[in-house]
């Protein structure tokens, strides 16, 4: 039951009106970061403000909403966002990736590919894909808009000169249909191919003011060099719960001996191979 | 011949002061023209104007672009004036730090401008870069240092190589050799005469010093107040002054 003295999704209609409109310039302009007026929220900047205002905006009473943080449905920083619209909204919350119309996430990209129809929103601290290599935001604005984006490609120069490969791991920097180079929000570059999507993804950054779209099958191609070509990583093990060797693994310390193991990081993904897996078995 | 570079009374004020005033010259290919003047004549001033850093009042800058000829770079969009000192200008700071990404290694500093018109190999702009320390006398094994580790004249050398990698037809420098002591200022003189021949470039150097513009300098223009009161070959201005400001200048030089 919706608590009566929130208005729905906590944020009042014309602000939502407002984030709207910025999330349809961002469609309307793939990866181009529109600049909006972002609210208070009832949590630190750096929890995911960005993230829970452009999910305000986009849900209806009929959805189902999903929160992950670093894959997890568990952790605190989901559990307490999916409390928020719970109560704020009363919508239908879910842990299955293909149950959910809305899915809130911070640093990946669910295993389970998404369908049409789907919104991912993510979480985005620093907008900017340019801001370490040029701290002023005049600068950086018209380097977008000229598409002067040679410094991207110094950054990736310096990682190989400095360790032999581009060893930038997650935050990867993509360019977005031909045009816009953007930060993916700091998803592993392992998630990165697939911001070529079914669904349409949103990006909010609640400290910086941005917002910014990937609207479904656009083109997303990560930077890299012709003869040091885009190589998506990840830890040469399988899970030790599921098995899974196509998915993302978190390395997990288990004793003070040196003892580790590795498992999916979407644990989702996990617990649904496992029940058919037990399925399978019974 | 086309001059690759016409000013037509180039004027800029600064509110009720003149920064400089009706200023107008060419310069033909292959020419190196030196501005010499003391400080606040406006020399840096008239430079910012011509490359396109400070916005002049009123006048034209006329450079003999590849593409289309005589273009007035002022009514260029702004694209195509980034585009145009990426590719075929060059702008030698005096302070290495605001020409130089002082975070980023030797290396990367000079394949920038590669990277910035659309250089995708590694191992390419890894050999232009070693090429080009290589002739600003910067050995190879400091390719991966931080130009924060090297000394004032590697960097003035450093930011040189990452001006020219390019190959640009017009370098702006404004006092490259200020604050190096004489024998590394020597050095870096000729080095910059050595690479001006060889690429057939032309420059425009603002300086105070004139044993620099002697060294370089093709034709010359004093500047006082933001006018040029003089102008002229390098050895008849230092050696016939006319003007009596020049005289006093030339007058002034230290005799060792």
């Amino acid at each position: 039951m919706t608590d009566e003295a929130y208005n729905f999704a906590y944020l009042d209609e014309q602000t939502k009106r407002m984030v709207r409109r910025a999330i349809l310039k961002g469609v309307a302009v793939p990866g181009y970061q529109v600049p909006f007026a972002s609210r208070e929220m009832p949590m630190p900047y750096g929890w995911g403000t960005g993230g829970v205002q452009v999910s305000a905006a986009c849900l209806t009473p009929e959805d189902i909403f999903k929160v992950i943080d670093q894959g997890a449905d568990d952790t605190t920083n989901a559990v307490s966002i999916r409390k928020f619209f719970e109560k704020t909204a009363g919508v239908a919350v879910t842990e299955k990736t293909t149950a959910a119309t809305i899915i809130q996430t911070r640093h990946r990209i669910p295993e389970t590919p998404l369908t049409e129809g789907q919104i991912l929103v993510y979480q985005v601290p620093i907008p900017e894909p340019l801001r370490f290599l040029e701290p002023r935001e005049t600068e950086t604005r018209k380097m977008h808009s000229l598409e002067e984006y040679g410094l991207m490609h110094v950054k990736l120069y310096e990682d190989i000169a400095r360790h032999g490969e581009i060893a930038t791991a997650y935050a990867y920097p993509v360019k977005v249909e031909g045009r816009y180079v953007m930060d993916p929000s700091p998803i592993p570059k392992f998630d990165n191919p697939r911001l070529v999507s079914a669904a349409i993804q949103l990006f909010g950054a609640g400290r910086e003011q941005r917002i910014y779209a990937v609207p479904p099958y656009t083109q997303v191609v990560s930077l890299d060099f012709e003869d040091y070509p885009f190589d998506p990583s990840k830890a040469p093990h399988p899970c030790a719960l599921c098995g899974a060797e196509d998915s993302y693994l978190d390395e997990v310390i288990t004793d003070d001996a040196g003892g580790r193991m590795f498992v999916c990081s979407d644990t989702d993904y996990c617990t649904q191979r496992r029940a058919q897996q037990d399925g399978a078995a019974a | 011949m086309t001059p690759l570079l016409r000013v037509e009374n180039l004027t800029r004020s600064f509110g009720g002061r003149i920064g400089c005033a009706d200023v107008s010259f060419d310069l033909y290919p292959g020419e190196v023209l030196g501005i010499v003047g003391e400080s606040g004549s406006g020399k840096s001033t008239l430079l910012n104007c011509m490359a396109g850093h400070l916005a002049p009042d009123s006048g034209k800058v006329i450079f003999d672009t590849r593409a289309d000829g005589p273009t007035d770079t002022l009514t260029m969009s702004e694209p195509e004036r980034r585009m145009l000192s990426r590719t075929d200008w060059a702008f030698v700071h005096q302070n290495p730090r605001d020409g130089l990404r002082m975070r980023i290694s030797a290396g990367g500093n000079v394949g920038e401008r590669l990277m910035a018109v659309g250089a995708r190999r590694y191992g390419t702009i890894r050999s232009r870069a070693l090429d080009w320390l290589e002739r600003v006398e910067i050995s190879d094994d400091r390719i991966d240092d931080r130009p924060a580790a090297f000394s004032g004249g590697m960097q003035q050398r450093l930011q040189i190589a990452r001006n020219l990698v390019t190959g640009p037809r017009l370098v702006f420098m404004d006092e490259p050799t200020g604050g190096l002591d004489v024998s590394v200022q020597a050095r870096l003189l000729d080095l910059i005469r050595g690479l001006v021949r060889r690429m057939g470039l032309s420059a425009i150097v603002v300086t105070h010093d004139l044993a620099v513009v002697r060294l370089l300098a093709d034709r010359l223009m004093v500047m006082k107040d933001g006018h040029v009161i003089e102008s002229g070959l390098t050895d008849q201005v230092l050696d016939d002054p006319q003007a009596p400001y020049t005289q006093l200048l030339v007058s002034s030089v230290l005799q060792v």
